[in-house]
């Protein structure tokens, strides 16, 4: 294993790199205000993240990513478009044992805003991160959370069916069940019904939500109870969508072999991608392209996505990375610009390179 | 010596007494009423350690005492990868206690924890902050929520009284543990149909991280005596 002066040693090379392609580097603050972290992640970053606190300024978590600072760095004063790199440690709370699970380890990373080609910005982050890690034999792998937005929002359904879908695209349990519900596999519960068919509760209301707030609830219920199931094949489409695996150069012509009409816009911004890719002298042969790609894992990303894995599957991806413009709107209080970029686990890569 | 730790007070230490009282081996407070110091009659090399029950899966990740019963949503709660660092012994069939997720009664309009995640959703956009759940249990509630793709809540910290916070207006659920349900019902709570995160009873545990050198013939009779499965440790 590399030792954290190797580690950040092989940071600073990686920094390097990414400046001589053009960053400016940023220097995010260890020590980040929760507030923010937390209302974007939610519970998930507290078991996560170490969690401190300040005087002054209040609830502060250990930084636990480089991208959040670097947006809010961008959104306050950033001038457009901007590279920007850093290099330094995040640090993870571990509820599991084992080797590759890291409390604190080094990231370097690379980030474009840049709003004049999205697709073009792609395949620089993923030519410039393939050409860092060329020496090792690893398996690149690219998604696009883009495609199942697309197909979701293409259903013929209720807004808040789809909203709900699109909400829970990155937990595909709760999105399954939605799917089954909607689709009528699932019958409705008992308790629905009867709700739906006026029972009450005869104890007193309390607790801060109104009672507005349940009637608005009750009647997009029924509005849902009235609505005809989703059909089958287009659930099974969506399954379809959710489970292609592919190589990357053949992904166009799987998608369009699913005959989802929604997704066209998605699968012409997916070509352009993979021509700018192969510009950039990537093999689209030797890549391999997964639908559901971070869909459990990497949920800020919202578009284009990618990882460069190590063959051990015990160990965490040496690099991932993809198009996160969803998150600049949300820290953009009003503004927004299209982002791309990602990180090297640079330890990872020191032990990886010393063994090969 | 195998070091035995045992709940120091109440109904806990009264049935972890009989359970063994009923397998041949006497547990009994030495000296006064209020001395914590035990002793243990019918079985070799075995000492008896009085804690709170709280305290004991801490011991036992520490490795401090052998074995030790507590609840079995203590040990899941207070210990990250819990079956890691223990090994669960015998389920010994008192302590029962269910870990539930509860809403307002008045809340006709939610069941089950869909329900529940629609709801958070739209209480987030009406009120600009997460669904609050009130709790003692983070680890087990985070990881039930999370396992259930449930999103837009928040955990509270409430150490007790937790059935009130809702009334208080510090929370919108809770998650506590109820044998009879009684309190939730007077604080006009309902139980969520699929909102049982785990059911607890009082367990008989082995540390992994124990100096278990030399002990094992003592605890290979002892595992005997107590008609245990001897290949679980």
């Amino acid at each position: 294993m590399a030792d954290k002066a190797q580690s950040r040693a092989m940071a600073a090379r990686l920094l390097d790199a990414f400046l001589r392609a053009g960053a400016v580097e940023v220097t995010p603050d260890i020590l980040q205000p929760a507030e923010a972290l937390l209302d974007l992640y939610g519970e998930d970053i507290r078991a996560r993240a170490y969690v401190t606190a300040d005087p002054l300024r209040g609830e502060m978590m250990l930084r636990p990513d480089f991208t959040v600072p670097v947006v809010q760095a961008h959104m306050a004063d950033g001038a457009e478009p901007a590279r920007y790199a850093y290099a330094g440690e995040v640090f993870r709370r571990q509820d599991h044992r084992g080797a590759a699970r890291s409390n604190e380890y080094f990231q370097a990373g690379f980030e474009i805003f840049d709003r004049a080609d999205p697709e073009a910005a792609d395949a620089e982050v993923f030519a410039l991160f393939s050409n860092i890690l060329s020496r090792l034999t690893l398996s690149a792998t690219i998604g696009d959370m883009g495609l199942l937005r697309a197909a979701v929002d293409g259903l013929d359904t209720l807004p808040e069916r789809k909203a709900a879908l699109a909400r829970h695209i990155w937990r595909p349990k709760r999105f399954q069940h939605l799917l089954a519900r909607y689709s009528g596999q699932i019958a409705v519960p008992k308790a629905r019904a009867e709700l739906l068919a006026g029972a009450r509760s005869d104890r007193p209301w309390i607790g801060l939500r109104q009672q507005g707030e349940m009637e608005a609830r009750i009647a997009a219920l029924q509005a849902d109870a009235a609505a005809p199931a989703l059909p089958a094949a287009s659930v099974n489409a969506l399954n379809a969508l959710a489970a292609l695996r592919c190589r990357a150069d053949s992904a166009p012509d799987h998608l369009r072999a699913l005959k989802i009409p929604a997704l066209e816009p998605a699968i012409a911004r997916l070509q352009r991608r993979l021509s700018a890719l192969a510009a950039n002298g990537i093999a689209l042969d030797n890549l391999h392209f997964d639908a559901s790609h971070g869909r459990s894992t990497m949920e800020y990303y919202d578009g284009f996505v990618f990882s460069f894995a190590a063959p051990d599957p015990v160990l965490p991806p040496v690099a991932i990375g993809g198009r996160y413009d969803a998150l600049t709107r949300q820290l953009g209080q009003g503004r927004e610009i299209p982002a791309v970029g990602g990180m090297i686990r640079a330890g990872l890569l020191a032990d990886l390179e010393g063994v090969l | 010596m195998i070091k035995l730790g045992v709940p120091s007070k109440g109904r806990l230490m009264e049935k972890t007494f009989e359970w063994f009282g009923n397998r041949g081996i006497t547990l009994k407070r030495s000296g006064s009423e209020r001395e914590y110091a035990g002793a243990v009659e019918g079985a070799e090399g075995v000492s008896l350690v009085l804690l709170s029950a709280g305290e004991i899966p801490r011991e036992l990740a520490a490795g401090r005492i052998h074995l030790g019963v507590t609840g079995s949503d203590l040990v899941r709660e207070k210990l990250a990868d819990w079956d890691s660092q223990v090994t669960s012994l015998a389920p010994m069939g008192f302590g029962y206690a269910d870990l539930i997720i509860a809403v307002p009664d008045c809340w006709a309009d939610v069941d089950c924890l869909e329900d529940l995640d629609a709801v958070a959703h739209r209480f987030r956009a009406t009120h600009g902050f997460r669904l609050r759940i009130a709790t003692k249990y983070h680890r087990l509630v985070r990881d039930f929520l999370t396992r259930q793709g449930v999103a837009d809540w928040q955990l509270v910290d409430s150490q007790g009284a937790t059935e009130g916070t809702i009334a208080n207006l510090t929370a919108e659920a809770i998650a506590d543990i109820t044998s009879s349900g009684e309190t939730l019902r007077a604080n006009h709570l309902k139980i969520l149909s699929d909102g049982l995160i785990h059911q607890s009873q009082a367990t008989l545990f082995a540390a992994r991280a124990a100096d278990w050198t030399g002990q094992q013939g003592d605890f290979a009779v002892l595992v005997h005596q107590l008609g245990l499965d001897a290949a679980k440790l």
